[in-house]
C-alpha cells in the first residue's frame, strides 16, 4: 500500500477542514443570517465547485497561483517557492474545491436556527458576532460536524484537481486517489484494490460515525427543533 | 428611577396594510399597559419596533431623553442599545445554556463576574437552587420566571412581553397570571403586556390599549374601557355580549332614556335628544330574577323570553328577548334556583349606571 500518498492525504484533508472552519463559518452566517442585497450572486459563487468539471477549477487555480500570476509571483518573492505543484498550492485548490461541502451544511444548519433566539439574544444586549459565536454556532453543531466531515472526506477523494494544480509528485502531491490511478496504469490490480478497499472502509467508518453523532446531538436538548 | 416612553410610528407591511401606534407610558402608579386586540391587529408588530427588531417608516420613539428612533433624523438604535427587555411568547430560553448562563447572558461584562447576583435575581423569581439545570428540565412555569430573571439582569427601562401566558397549560395560567402581576407590580419599570386575552388583560394592567384594524382606537384604564368603549369596534373586542343600535327620546337631568325597538332603557350618561346610539351592556351586569319588584329609580327592568341557555364553565349564558336580545350571565346555582327552560318568562334588571351608548351615525 502506498503509506506516504494515504498519509498525504489525511494531512490535506484535515488542513483543508481546519481552514473551511475558519472561512466558512463566517462565510455561512453571513449567507444564512444577513439579508444584504447581492446575497444570491455569493451564493452561486460558493456552489460553483459542485457543477464545475474539476479540471475547469483545476484550470483557473493553476493559472492563478502560477508564476506569472500576481499571486504565485508574489507568493514567490516572499516564500521562495512555487505554489504550483507544492502541497501549499494544493491546500489553495482543495479549500476552494471543498468550499460548497462546507458553507452549505454550515448555512443550512445556522437558517435553521429559531431566529427568536437571535433576537432575544440581541435585545439582551449581545452584538452580532457574541450572539453568533455563543447561541448560533453551539446550536447549529450537528449541521458544522457534517459541513466538516463532507470537507474531509471530498478532500481525501479528489482527483482531477489535484492532478491539474499539484502533478504527481510522491511524497509531496500524490494523494490516494492518483495513487490508485498510477497503480491501475501500472497494471499493479492488487495494490490498487487495497488502497480502494482501505479508502472504501474509512469513507463508510467517517460517515457512520457522523450520523450517529448527528442523532445523538438531535436529543441533547428537547425542545429545540 | 423615573421612565417616560413616548411613541408615535407607523410600520407599513405593504401599501394597504400598516400599523400606526400613539403610546405614552411612565413609571409610576398606571405603569403596566396591556396592548389588547385580536390575532393580526398589529399588537406583536409594535412591540417589535419599540424593541428594535422592525424598523417604522415613519415617526419617532424615546425613552427619556434618549432617542431610540426618529425617522426624519435618521436614528434607529440597534436592540443592543436600547434598555429593554423582550420577552418572546415562548420565553426564548437558550437551550444549551443553564440557567445561570442564560441570566449572566443578559448581564453586562462587569456584573457577570459578581458573585451572588445569579443566585440574587433567582431568589426573586421563588427558583433558588435551580442555577445548573437546562432549560428542558423545567416546567413551563419556571421556564417563564428563568425568562422573566433575566429580563431583569440588565437593569432595563422597559419590559415588553408579548403573550407571555399562551404557551402555559390551562391549570398553571391562574396562578402564574397572579405571580406576573405581583412580578410587574414589584420593579418600577414601565411595561407593555400584548395579549387577546380578556381576564389576562384584566389582572396584568393598569391602563390599556386596544388595537383593532392596526392602530390603537382607545387608550385608558382597563376598566374604562371595558365598561366604556369607545366605538364598535373597541366594543367588539372587549367582548361587549350586547350591542344593539337605538334612539334617545327623553331625557331627565342626566337620566336619558332610550328606545330600542319596542323597550325602553334608562342610562345615566350625557346624550342629546334625537340622537342615534348603540347601546351596550355586559353580560356580567345583567342580574336575573323571576317577578319585577317595585319601581327602582335608576334601574331597568326589561321582561322578556328566554330565548337560549348555554352552559359556559362554572356559568350559563342566558339570551333574553326584552324587545331586543340580552345576553346575561349566572351562576349555574342561580340558573337552577330560577327554574330557567327556554320559553320561561323572565325579568332581567340593569342598572342604569352600567349601560354605555356609543354615538352611531344615522344611516
Amino acid at each position: 500500500m502506498d503509506w506516504s500518498a494515504i498519509v498525504l492525504s489525511l494531512r490535506l484533508a484535515a488542513a483543508t477542514t481546519l481552514i473551511l472552519l475558519a472561512v466558512g463559518l463566517p462565510l455561512a452566517g453571513w449567507l444564512a443570517l444577513s439579508h444584504r442585497p447581492g446575497r444570491w450572486a455569493v451564493d452561486a459563487l460558493v456552489a460553483l465547485p459542485l457543477v464545475l468539471p474539476p479540471t475547469v477549477l483545476g484550470f483557473y487555480v493553476l493559472v492563478a497561483l502560477g508564476p506569472r500570476s500576481p499571486i504565485g509571483h508574489a507568493y514567490e518573492a516572499l516564500t521562495g517557492g512555487t505554489l504550483v505543484f507544492s502541497f501549499q498550492g494544493l491546500l489553495v485548490a482543495s479549500v476552494l474545491y471543498s468550499l460548497p461541502f462546507a458553507v452549505q451544511p454550515f448555512a443550512a444548519a445556522f437558517a435553521a436556527v429559531d431566529r427568536t433566539l437571535i433576537e432575544t439574544a440581541w435585545c439582551l444586549g449581545a452584538s452580532r458576532v457574541r450572539t453568533f459565536i455563543r447561541i448560533v454556532v453551539p446550536l447549529a453543531r450537528p449541521g458544522i460536524v457534517a459541513g466538516a466531515v463532507l470537507s474531509f472526506a471530498h478532500t481525501v477523494g479528489e482527483f482531477g484537481v489535484v492532478l491539474m494544480v499539484g502533478g504527481n509528485l510522491p511524497g509531496t502531491t500524490r494523494t490516494v486517489s492518483i495513487s490508485i490511478y498510477d497503480d491501475v496504469q501500472a497494471f499493479n490490480y492488487a495494490r490498487a484494490g487495497r488502497t480502494a478497499a482501505l479508502l472504501l472502509a474509512f469513507s463508510f467508518v467517517v460517515l457512520a460515525i457522523t450520523y450517529r453523532v448527528q442523532r445523538r446531538a438531535g436529543r441533547a436538548w428537547p425542545g429545540v427543533s | 428611577m423615573a421612565g417616560r416612553l413616548v411613541a408615535a410610528f407607523l410600520r407599513r407591511h405593504s401599501p394597504t396594510i400598516s400599523v400606526r401606534a400613539d403610546l405614552e407610558l411612565d413609571s409610576g402608579d398606571h405603569r403596566v399597559m396591556v396592548l389588547f386586540g385580536p390575532s393580526g391587529s398589529g399588537k406583536t408588530t409594535i412591540l417589535r419596533c419599540l424593541a428594535g427588531l422592525d424598523r417604522p417608516q415613519e415617526g419617532f420613539i424615546r425613552l427619556n431623553d434618549d432617542v431610540w428612533f426618529d425617522a426624519a433624523a435618521g436614528i434607529d438604535r440597534p436592540p443592543q442599545q436600547r434598555r429593554l427587555a423582550y420577552v418572546s411568547q415562548d420565553y426564548g430560553l437558550f437551550p444549551h445554556l443553564t440557567v445561570a448562563q442564560n441570566l449572566q447572558f443578559g448581564m453586562d461584562s462587569s456584573k457577570r463576574q459578581a458573585p451572588g447576583r445569579v443566585e440574587a435575581l433567582l431568589r426573586m423569581v421563588h427558583l433558588d437552587g435551580m442555577a445548573s439545570r437546562l432549560p428542558f428540565q423545567l416546567s413551563g412555569g419556571e421556564r417563564q420566571r428563568v425568562a422573566l430573571a433575566r429580563a431583569l439582569a440588565r437593569d432595563p427601562q422597559l419590559i415588553l412581553l408579548d403573550e407571555p401566558l399562551t404557551a402555559l397549560d390551562l391549570p398553571l395560567r391562574d396562578p402564574m397570571r397572579q405571580e406576573l402581576r405581583q412580578f410587574l407590580r414589584s420593579i418600577d419599570v414601565p411595561s407593555i403586556v400584548v395579549t387577546h386575552d380578556r381576564v389576562d388583560a384584566l389582572t396584568l394592567g393598569d391602563r390599556m390599549a386596544v388595537l383593532s384594524g392596526g392602530y390603537i382606537r382607545q387608550v385608558g384604564l382597563i376598566h374604562d374601557v371595558f365598561s366604556r368603549p369607545v366605538d364598535l369596534a373597541v366594543a367588539a373586542s372587549v367582548g361587549v355580549e350586547t350591542v344593539v343600535a337605538g334612539d334617545v327620546v327623553s331625557r331627565d337631568g342626566s337620566l336619558v332614556t332610550v328606545r330600542i325597538d319596542r323597550a325602553h332603557v334608562h342610562v345615566v350618561e350625557p346624550a342629546a335628544v334625537g340622537q342615534s346610539v348603540f347601546v351596550c351592556i355586559r353580560a356580567e351586569d345583567v342580574i336575573l330574577e323571576t317577578s319585577s319588584r317595585g319601581d327602582v329609580s335608576a334601574r331597568n327592568q326589561l321582561t322578556g323570553v328566554v330565548t337560549a341557555i348555554q352552559p359556559d364553565g362554572g356559568v350559563v349564558r342566558v339570551t333574553v328577548d326584552c324587545g331586543f336580545l340580552l345576553s346575561a350571565l349566572i351562576t349555574r346555582p342561580a340558573c337552577d334556583e330560577l327554574h330557567l327552560t327556554a320559553g320561561s318568562t323572565i325579568t332581567a334588571v340593569v342598572k342604569a349606571t352600567a349601560v354605555h351608548l356609543i354615538p352611531r351615525q344615522m344611516p
